[in-house]
């Protein structure tokens, strides 16, 4: 029998900065909450929207597998490796901190505001070697279709990560159902919804609500309007 | 104010120094950083500990031996590993830790 936990978009934590305001599905920072820790081995979901130009200094992290997808806008990331690259909207980055890793984020634009996902998930090995990859993504190729977008394979579709999870974005037509499948026994799908209106495993979600589902090998989806954009992180439930 | 004695090992010089300056912003905490298991020892033997945090780089076989010294020192301190490097999870990691 599958087991679900359903986060509404207003029950996540709140940080408003001025220059930020950001949106914690998980305990993060000064927002704690003892029955938010964590999903499996998924342990932040943030929603970050940053003002032009404005960003985080260089700080360090260590032992995270950090993944960020810019929803709207660009980020400007530099790093202790020497990489500096722009992440825009429609990719993928990813940085492994592993044993130390220092680097800055900041709104790549002066006039335009950055929405952007911070994702953190625990690694399946500690104090592996710092490393930086960022991807491309097509898409096109997530309409009615939950595209991969990061496994643990090095030679799969999208970026790569220490540890056993997958992640797939998808953009659905109003109608549209699916199943998704489960990757792995003992996983687990933390599901998001960037925008519209979804139905997944009876229960309805709308724009940034979150549905962690366990104890099952797939779940059904069925989008409920007609700018339905989902993500789906498949994680090992146990830490 | 009760102040909670909370003991940082972590390799990474930088993200140690780090460390030290968060754990050291709440008043409710005083936080003690070092980088080697021999200054952490040293400092588990001449002052009161609540709390270990395990940080960056310590290897698997480091790891053992400081637990088991630690535990044969302090029995009743707690040990937990940190993650992140930084000011993420650090409160959460603690209040959990603490109870």
């Amino acid at each position: 029998m599958s087991q679900f936990i359903l986060h509404k978009e207003n029950t996540r934590g709140h940080a408003n900065h001025g220059w930020l305001n950001a949106h914690h599905s998980f305990s993060f920072a000064n927002y704690y909450n003892p029955e938010r820790m964590h999903f499996g081995v998924l342990r932040v979901l943030n929603d970050d929207l940053i003002d032009g130009g404005m960003g985080f200094g260089t700080h360090p992290h260590d032992n995270m597998e950090i993944i960020t997808i810019p929803l709207a806008g660009a980020i400007a990331h530099k790093d202790s490796m020497g990489n500096s690259a722009v992440i825009k909207s429609g990719e993928i980055q990813v940085m492994s901190a592993g044993t130390g890793v220092s680097h800055s984020e900041f709104n790549a634009l002066a006039d335009e505001q950055l929405n952007l996902l911070q994702i953190w998930l625990f690694p399946n090995k500690k104090n592996v070697t710092p490393r930086y990859d960022q991807q491309t993504l097509d898409v096109e190729a997530r309409h009615n279709n939950f595209q991969q977008i990061l496994s643990p394979n090095q030679d799969d579709a999208g970026v790569w990560i220490h540890q056993d999870a997958w992640f797939s974005l998808g953009k659905f037509d109003e109608g549209f159902e699916t199943e998704y499948k489960i990757k792995k026994a003992g996983n687990g799908v933390y599901a998001f919804v960037i925008n519209g209106e979804v139905t997944i495993n009876g229960q309805t979600l709308n724009k940034r609500d979150g549905l962690g589902i366990w104890d099952t090998d797939s779940i059904s989806f069925k989008a409920n309007s007609a700018d339905a954009e989902v993500l789906l992180m498949d994680v090992p439930m146990e830490l | 104010m009760m102040q909670t004695t909370i003991l940082y090992i972590g390799r990474d010089t930088e993200i140690t120094i780090v460390m030290n300056r968060l754990l050291n912003a709440r008043p409710e905490w005083k936080g003690i950083c070092v980088c080697t298991d021999q200054e952490a020892m040293s400092v588990l033997e001449t002052q009161d500990i609540d709390l270990v945090l395990l940080g960056n780089g310590i290897d698997l076989e480091c790891e053992q031996v400081l637990r088991k010294r630690i535990q044969e020192l302090k029995p009743n301190v707690k040990i937990v590993q940190h993650y992140g490097g930084g000011s993420g999870l650090l409160y959460g990691e603690i209040m959990i830790a603490l109870g």
